[in-house]
């Protein structure tokens, strides 16, 4: 017996005399003093050097993508370095394309700020911002998609373009040890401030889905940061082409919801990709906006569908219905959500109708 | 054990070489060996940890443990203490060395996990060696470590135009290398043995 507390405390007083040491060291070696940080050539900044540009940005409510939590694995986190921050590191390399190279671009969660630094930012950053929001329903979609609404703490809101992305953070769970954040598209009206709604699927073995579907239940609190993204509804004449298969539909559904609040007019067709009629979630809704908006057709489009079931709508790929539907590219622009064999193969579709790549909108995932 | 530091100093090096004569640390010592300035970096860099942590571990050992009667607990104590060591180092060069620091990169806090590091330390109390004999262990050792690992990487450097077999790049060229190189320390083993 005595030998065990013997042990132990002398582990004890062992590890903590390094623990002292260590922590003497990081306040005054490892103490860079105050440095400047100056984002994009207008806003100035006083910190506390040391810590990674990411958590840093994050101290000052400035918040930039980052899926994995500041470990260096995801590569979101790239921000451009004008001045300060050492050379590019080792952990960096793998992510950077020549381009980023030559104009300095940095992973934020590897940089250390450790002398005066500035950096170029897209100015959309300085509009997003952490929330605690509360799930307040849980619906299921299909078998394997859930519809969750957030509402927002009293007094917040949120402002977004419909299309754009928030990042949900699952926490450490039973089954999980890390923190990892995860995009997901909003599904609600940019209108309604207060609360988002999120579409998300169940992927086998994917952390944060798993949170979701499994270990999530209405009253619970979760953190998400946001809006991000170059997704979203561009404003002008033309008419919009819409395509999204499965989660994919999460941004359309925010255009759509925006287009009838704000009663928009333009013609819309939506192609909804899906096996079949089951995974084909909130087809009334649709339906209802073809008598609702201005001018809006509803393609559903079922790969999979038994020969048998009586369906008469679209049986094919969402690009075959293009290829069948769609006249001509003649003043019409595309909104593309989903699975990267989906949007190639559509754009592709979409090209041969002589739409330019360059109204082709699309959110890989 | 009465050997002169000085010969365990230079047997450390040559004869008894950490990769050479035990393979050990051959985790980084493969990984950073593309370059002779990066893996001169890591040797020094290894060296300095040797000689602190063999320092730090042998107060330890005699004066904390043994007087306790907790020798059992070397092998966890020894390793909180190199690791401890490396972040003090790793924080010093961040500080004062950038360059060093940029050149080292993630292998910095790799030495943590290097086990020339800890074999050294559990070595000199095996083979009970006095205060200055582990010191001149260490610093041989350490020496003798960059000895083999720049030597290694100035063999890959002119490697990097030879027509090696396609499942041989990389690692498995590295270790036959290896393996070569100790065959030639092996001449060294009849000036001296301490083990």
């Amino acid at each position: 017996m005595s030998t065990i507390i013997m042990t132990t405390i002398s582990l004890s007083i062992i590890s903590a005399a390094f623990a002292f040491l260590l922590t003497l060291a990081d306040r005054t070696i490892g103490d860079y003093g105050e440095v400047k940080l100056v984002i994009n050539h207008e806003k100035e900044y006083i910190v506390k050097g040391g810590d990674s540009l990411l958590s840093t940005l994050r101290n000052e409510k400035v918040f930039i993508p980052s899926a994995c939590g500041g470990k260096g694995s995801c590569g979101y986190c790239k921000v451009q370095v004008l001045e300060g921050g050492g050379p590019i590191l080792a952990t960096e390399l793998p992510f950077m394309s020549q381009e980023d190279l030559e104009k300095n671009i940095r992973l934020s969660c590897q940089l250390k700020v450790k002398e005066d630094i500035k950096i170029q930012i897209p100015e959309e950053l300085f509009n997003v911002r952490e929330y605690d929001g509360l799930v307040e329903s849980i619906i299921d979609l299909t078998d394997v998609i859930k519809m969750l609404r957030i509402r927002l703490p009293k007094g917040e809101e949120i402002n977004f373009k419909p299309g754009q992305y928030v990042q949900l953070k699952a926490p450490i769970y039973e089954g999980s040890t890390e923190e990892v954040y995860r995009a997901y598209s909003i599904a609600s009206s940019p209108l309604s401030k207060d609360y988002i709604d999120l579409v998300i699927g169940y992927v086998p073995q994917g952390i944060a889905t798993t949170y979701v579907h499994f270990h999530l239940r209405e009253g619970d609190t979760v953190n998400i940061n946001g809006p991000y993204g170059d997704f979203y509804y561009q404003d002008n004449e033309r008419e919009m082409i819409m395509v999204a298969v499965g989660t994919g539909v999460a941004p359309i559904l925010s255009i759509l919801r925006y287009m009838k609040e704000m009663n928009i007019k333009r013609k819309a067709r939506f192609y909804f990709g899906a096996r079949t009629t089951k995974d084909l979630f909130m087809p009334d809704f649709f339906r209802e906006l073809e008598d609702s908006l201005y001018d809006f057709k509803f393609i559903p489009c079922l790969s999979r569908e038994p020969a048998d079931s009586g369906w008469d709508g679209f049986r094919g790929r969402v690009n075959n219905a293009i290829d069948q539907f769609l006249e001509d590219g003649e003043n019409k622009e595309a909104y593309l959500c989903g699975s990267e064999a989906m949007i190639n193969s559509v754009v592709e579709a979409l090209k041969k109708k002589g739409i330019s790549e360059d109204l082709i909108y699309y959110d890989k995932f | 054990m009465e050997i002169s530091p000085w010969v365990i100093l230079f047997a450390s090096i040559f004869t008894n070489n950490m990769i050479l004569s035990n393979f050990l640390g051959m985790c980084s010592f493969i990984a950073v060996s593309r370059e002779i300035p990066t893996a001169f970096g890591l040797g020094q860099a290894v060296t300095i940890v040797l000689a602190i942590t063999s320092i730090f571990n042998y107060l330890l050992y005699h004066y904390v443990l043994l007087p306790l009667g907790l020798e059992y607990l070397r092998f966890i104590v020894f390793i909180i203490c190199i690791a401890a060591s490396v972040q003090l180092l790793e924080m010093i060069i961040e500080r004062f060395l950038p360059n060093l620091y940029y050149a080292l990169g993630i292998f910095l806090p790799l030495i943590t996990v290097n086990c020339a590091i800890f074999g050294v330390s559990l070595f000199m109390i095996i083979r009970e060696y006095s205060f200055l004999q582990s010191l001149a262990f260490a610093v041989g050792s350490g020496i003798g470590w960059t000895l083999a690992i720049v030597a290694l990487a100035g063999i890959r450097q002119k490697l990097k135009n030879a027509p090696i077999p396609k499942g041989l790049e990389g690692p498995g060229i590295t270790l036959i290398i290896t393996g070569l190189m100790a065959i030639a320390f092996i001449g060294f083993s009849g000036i001296v043995q301490i083990q």
